[in-house]
């Protein structure tokens, strides 16, 4: 099987006043028809990877690597017209609040079927259609009527479906969830992460899902990278995650709450400074 | 509706009290000094002052209501009709004004905002800079003297030159629309350039204002979340910009347009006396030297009247363009 995407030693700075500032510090990874969970706390580098792979990283960030493929297409040397090609039609991306990542004065029907007639010319009429069926999709009741709706008309899961309607539709074969659930209630994440999870393998689709919940992405995906300071610390198939190895994983763990077993105290994370400097590990397959 | 009616019987409140304030006998002012105490008397009562501040205050209101701001001491005309002659010359300046600022201001802005910190923005920031800080005479003279004294590309002071005074009949006051109406292109060609010198610098004032809000309020929305949604999407940049973000700022641009625009209408006096603008500014200040407060206090209500009135369309446009006001 062929990767959807191959990255070998990204590279995301950003010049600063005092020298420059290494976002991600030289990581390796592929993605093949699975679902890739990216985990890391703040500031790990896991949300400009997802960016980087883009070229959404605005300047005055640089982005560089070994090679960055995606299909049959050098996403290094391509222009930005080649990405704009791109972008919507073979990878697409979820944010973490619909609230922000909507845009608040247009329609959600209009915002959905730009996303579609940007990359393909299909009259208004089909692309409306089209629209109505993502939404039932994505399991929203009454679509014809949402489709006339404001993004502050409809609630945060809403929101949060109306945006993987929107991300589909021109039918992508990558699909990068950035925190797609963070921002939502506890009620309607899994409601969310569900009708996603079937939308993508439905279609066959690579995943990228970027988080800082350890146990949700355990349970959502295939295979796991542990991102630490912008490199990565471990990769681990999802099932295999009690045999971690690495005490920044074996920290993460130990520091989450257990209802079955709980215990006076939480584990609080003890850095070591050595992981920074740990050469990255290659998730190439 | 009833914030608006308290804030015009405010204003009207405000402009009768100035005119009972101030250090000028209105009595004197209409017969002059030399007149008789008898004389004085009869005026005195003829102009209510022997009642209640509160009655005259009623009466005045009243007056207004219906259009009467009392006559002229200084041109002995009716203050509605002089108004209505001097207006429409300040509404067409201001107008044009106005459109110069907001059609090369916005654009200017959003180049400045997109392009930030590049030469663009440069210029437009040194273009601001200069539209704030040069007083306005200075401006007006320096353009007259290239303009109009050297170079002669524009038309002097004044609104029309004396060969084409009266040749269109007067339908709206504004001689551009008269004149088109009339289908009297020479009229038309000879008021325009007259016209764009003051409107152009009063364009480049409002020019300087738009620009520097329109940056401000576009790099707000160049950094928000939906921006990377739109360019997930694959939109051209061109797209992003002006579909979807532009499309956010259009509800803040109104409220500063509607003020830069009450602006150029209410504060072009200095503009108005160096180009000879017989406008409703040069008015109000010609009448205040001969102490003819009717005309003064009716310019006033006049120009705040239009200012509540821009404000009250500057909300309604608010509900037409932003959803979540509705």
């Amino acid at each position: 099987m062929t990767n959807l995407l191959d990255v070998e030693n990204l590279r995301v700075t950003f010049p600063t006043r005092s020298g420059t500032f290494e976002a991600v510090r030289g990581i390796s990874f592929s993605l093949g028809r699975e679902r890739l969970g990216i985990v890391g706390e703040s500031g790990s580098g896991k949300s400009m990877t997802g960016r980087a792979i883009l070229k959404l990283i605005r300047k005055p960030g640089i982005v560089t690597a070994d090679r960055m493929r995606m299909g049959d297409t050098n996403l290094l040397t391509a222009s930005e017209r080649e990405m704009r090609r791109i972008r919507g039609r073979h990878a697409s991306m979820i944010m973490q609040d619909p609230k922000f990542s909507l845009n608040p004065v247009m329609t959600v029907g209009s915002q959905i079927t730009e996303a579609l007639l940007t990359h393909e010319k299909t009259s208004r009429a089909e692309a409306r259609k089209r629209a109505v069926g993502m939404l039932d999709a994505v399991a929203i009741r009454n679509p014809e009527r949402v489709m006339g709706l404001y993004p502050h008309e409809v609630s945060g899961g809403m929101g949060q479906r109306i945006m993987i309607a929107m991300m589909l539709i021109p039918n992508p074969e990558i699909l990068i969830a950035d925190e797609p659930t963070s921002a939502l209630d506890v009620s309607v994440q899994l409601q969310v992460l569900e009708i996603m999870d079937k939308l993508v393998t439905d279609r066959g689709m690579g995943l990228i899902f970027i988080s800082h919940d350890l146990n949700l992405v355990s349970n959502f995906c295939d295979r796991i990278l542990i991102m630490y300071a912008g490199r990565i610390v471990e990769v681990c198939q999802a099932g295999k995650l009690h045999e971690a190895k690495h005490p920044y994983t074996i920290g993460l763990l130990n520091s989450v709450p257990d209802l079955e077993h709980p215990r006076p105290r939480l584990d609080a994370l003890q850095r070591d400074p050595a992981w920074r400097e740990a050469p990255s590990v290659s998730a190439l397959t | 509706m009833l914030t608006v009616a308290v804030t015009l019987l405010g204003l009207l409140f405000v402009t009768f009290m100035i005119g009972r304030v101030m250090p000028i006998d209105p009595v004197l002012a209409v017969i002059g000094e030399r007149a008789t105490q008898a004389q004085y008397d009869e005026v005195f009562l003829e102009l209510g002052l022997d009642k209640p501040l509160i009655t005259q205050f009623a009466i005045y209101v009243n007056d207004v209501l219906h259009g009467d701001f009392g006559t002229s001491i200084r041109t002995g005309k009716l203050v509605s009709e002089d108004i209505g002659r001097v207006f429409p010359a300040t509404l067409e300046l201001a107008t044009l004004g106005t459109l110069i600022g907001v059609f090369l201001g916005v654009p200017l802005g959003v180049l400045a905002a997109v392009y930030r910190g590049r030469w663009i923005d440069q210029v437009a920031r040194f273009v601001g800079l200069i539209g704030y800080s040069m007083p306005i005479f200075w401006l007006g003279l320096m353009g007259l003297l290239i303009f109009y004294g050297i170079l002669g590309w524009v038309a002097g002071p004044g609104r029309l030159g004396v060969f084409y005074q009266g040749l269109v009949p007067e339908r709206s006051g504004l001689l551009l629309l008269d004149s088109l109406l009339a289908g009297d292109w020479t009229v038309f060609k000879d008021a325009f350039s007259h016209i764009i010198l003051p409107a152009s610098l009063l364009g480049y004032y409002s020019l300087a204002y738009i620009s520097r809000m329109t940056r401000s309020f576009m790099l707000e929305q160049l950094n928000s979340e939906y921006i990377t949604t739109a360019r997930v999407k694959g939109l051209s940049e061109w797209t992003v910009i002006w579909r979807h973000a532009f499309r956010n700022i259009r509800i803040q641009l109104i409220t500063v347009i509607a003020l830069a625009y009450a602006n150029l209408l209410e504060g072009s006096v200095l503009t108005e006396i160096i180009f000879a603008w017989p406008g409703i500014g040069q008015y109000i200040t010609t009448s205040l030297l001969s102490n003819d407060m009717n005309s003064v206090l009716g310019g006033t209500v006049v120009i705040g009247t239009i200012f509540v009135a821009l404000n009250i369309f500057s909300d309604l446009l608010y509900r037409f363009f932003d959803p979540r006001a509705k």
